[in-house]
């Protein structure tokens, strides 16, 4: 390998007594004591959080509050912590969205194996679980830290829908396409 | 004496402690909050005294400037448990903080920090005691608090703290001899007086009716050798040898916590302050302005005593400046800065001015 020898050149007489150095070094401290602090206060100020996160992975719902899980368990699937477990239930046949079939009876995220590897938010057919912009969670138990199925929607609330897939099912079932 | 003139006198001393004692405490707010503007951070902001920081404006403001931390911090240290390590030799280790303590805090007896004019028209000195050896008290009083460091560390009876009293007792030593010296030309140019109070009055005059008679101006050299050797002698970087935090964890007290380790605290910047009133004194011109007369009465007392705790402040700031912007230096390039540079100028700048005022003195 080819090196290179640097020259060294011996120090001037003030260069030696330091001095020059020093005041230099004090011009540049005093020119950052008049810049504005670069921290941030933290509990108090929040920083921003970029796009594209990944948080706590929550749950949310569409635009009409309709919960989007239809619980067809790939997220528990795909987990590669298995920190997810589902129990799917049935909707009530009375109910407005009746057609969708399923939703989950019980959703469980257990954010003390979670790895936030944002799998669950890939995987999910019906864009129901979000890794959002929550990076700070605690509790005083391990119990605590078992999100369930209301804890998931209040902190993933709602998020803006694109397709309403299950809305343009029911109006192709309307129009008499079954088979939309 | 009376006793009402001794009350008086009590009065005085317990008067200037407080002052000096609570400025110590700020300057550790000061040094915090230096250290944060430097490194872009905030500092201190959140301490809050319940009546006066719920004021609208202003107890936001002090909050935020950290006035009430100073406040916080020595209650913490009055209240803290206060554990002895069971391997320390207990008389020295509680015996060390005291000893670095009371020198730091003796010293101010003797620095005048103002003027007043008597009856009879002669300007005094606001001092609690004028003596006329005054520096020669400070310095050897002030050197006292090396046996504090030192006892310190051989007390704790464990290697981090030996360390640093080791490096202490040799660095002190060290630049004692530089410190001394360098203050004799001073000496020589006022006439041979040690009084420090005669000294600020023989920088009072104009040279040539423009320039400040201060003793930087005649001296630079002087005053740079004071106060490289002030900065090892209070142990402040580039010269905290004795703490050295990344090699020696805390240095001499290391072993210690709550009260006692407030005590070295606040030593250390009982030092630092009155280190400072010193330089001021014989090199800044003390509580002189240059080409303003200070009036008479109360209002030139308080006028002189202010102007001389701005110079003073102003130099402890100047102290924390340079903390947060030099590195360490190594143990051995501190002893060959001592030795075999400080002490070799200082001589030679002793003997240049002693030649210098007896050339002057000729004619």
């Amino acid at each position: 390998m080819a090196t290179k020898v640097l020259e060294r050149k011996p120090l001037s007489l003030a260069e030696q007594t330091y001095l020059p150095q020093i005041l230099g070094g004090m011009k540049i401290t005093l020119r950052n004591m008049f810049k504005p602090p670069v921290t941030l206060e933290y509990p108090d100020e929040r920083p921003d959080i970029p796009e594209g996160y990944r948080g706590v992975p929550t749950l949310v719902k569409d635009p009409n509050g309709r919960e989007k899980c239809v619980s067809c368990q790939l997220c528990e699937f795909v987990c590669p912590p298995r920190a997810i477990r589902i129990t799917p239930g049935e909707i009530d046949a009375e109910s407005d969205t009746a057609h969708v079939e399923k939703a989950p009876k019980e959703f469980e995220i257990n954010m003390l194996r979670c790895i936030y590897c944002g799998f669950c938010q890939e995987v999910c057919p019906e864009e129901a679980i979000f890794l959002q912009d929550i990076f700070s969670l605690s509790g005083y138990s391990r119990e605590e830290l078992v999100y369930q199925k209301d804890k998931l929607y209040e902190l993933g609330g709602t998020l803006p829908d694109q397709h309403y897939k299950w809305d343009r099912k029911r109006e192709a079932e309307l129009a008499g396409n079954p088979h939309h | 004496m009376e006793w009402n003139e001794l009350l008086l006198i009590v009065f005085k001393a317990l008067l200037v402690l407080s002052v000096v004692m609570s400025l110590a405490a700020y300057a550790v707010l000061a040094e915090r909050k230096v250290a944060a503007w430097v490194q872009g951070r905030v500092g201190p902001n959140r301490t809050q005294i319940p009546l006066l920081g719920g004021i609208p404006i202003i107890g936001t403001f002090l909050t935020r400037l950290g006035v009430f931390q100073p406040a916080a911090d020595g209650l913490k240290f009055l209240f803290k448990e206060e554990p002895t390590p069971g391997h320390v030799n207990k008389f020295y280790y509680l015996l060390a903080p005291m000893i670095a303590f009371i020198p730091a805090m003796t010293t101010m007896t003797v620095l005048p920090f103002g003027q007043y004019v008597n009856e009879a028209g002669e300007v005094q000195p606001l001092v609690l005691a004028n003596l006329d050896i005054g520096i020669l008290f400070i310095l050897a009083v002030s050197s006292l608090g090396v046996y504090g460091i030192v006892l310190g560390g051989w007390a704790s009876n464990s290697k981090f703290p030996f360390l640093g009293g080791i490096r202490a007792s040799a660095q002190m030593i060290s630049y004692e001899l530089s410190l001394g010296l360098s203050l004799l030309p001073v000496f020589l140019w006022f006439g041979g007086s040690l009084n420090l109070f005669n000294i600020v009055q023989g920088q009072t005059d104009l040279l040539f009716g423009f320039l400040p008679q201060w003793t930087i101006l005649f001296q630079p050299l002087s005053a740079l050798i004071f106060l490289v050797a002030l900065f090892a002698e209070t142990n402040r970087l580039p010269f905290d040898m004795p703490e050295s935090e990344t090699d020696l964890v805390a240095g001499y007290n290391t072993e210690y916590g709550a009260f006692k380790f407030g005590l070295y605290f606040v030593g250390e910047y009982t030092h630092i302050i009155i280190g400072s009133g010193v330089f001021v004194a014989l090199f800044l011109g003390g509580w002189n302005l240059p080409w303003v007369t200070l009036p008479a009465g109360l209002f030139g007392t308080v006028l002189s005593v202010l102007i001389f705790v701005i110079k003073m402040l102003a130099l402890v700031f100047v102290f924390m400046w340079v903390r947060w912007t030099l590195p360490r230096f190594r143990y051995d390039q501190v002893m060959t800065l001592g030795w075999r540079w400080l002490l070799p100028l200082a001589v030679a700048n002793l003997v240049f001015y002693a030649i210098i005022i007896a050339v002057i003195e000729q004619f």
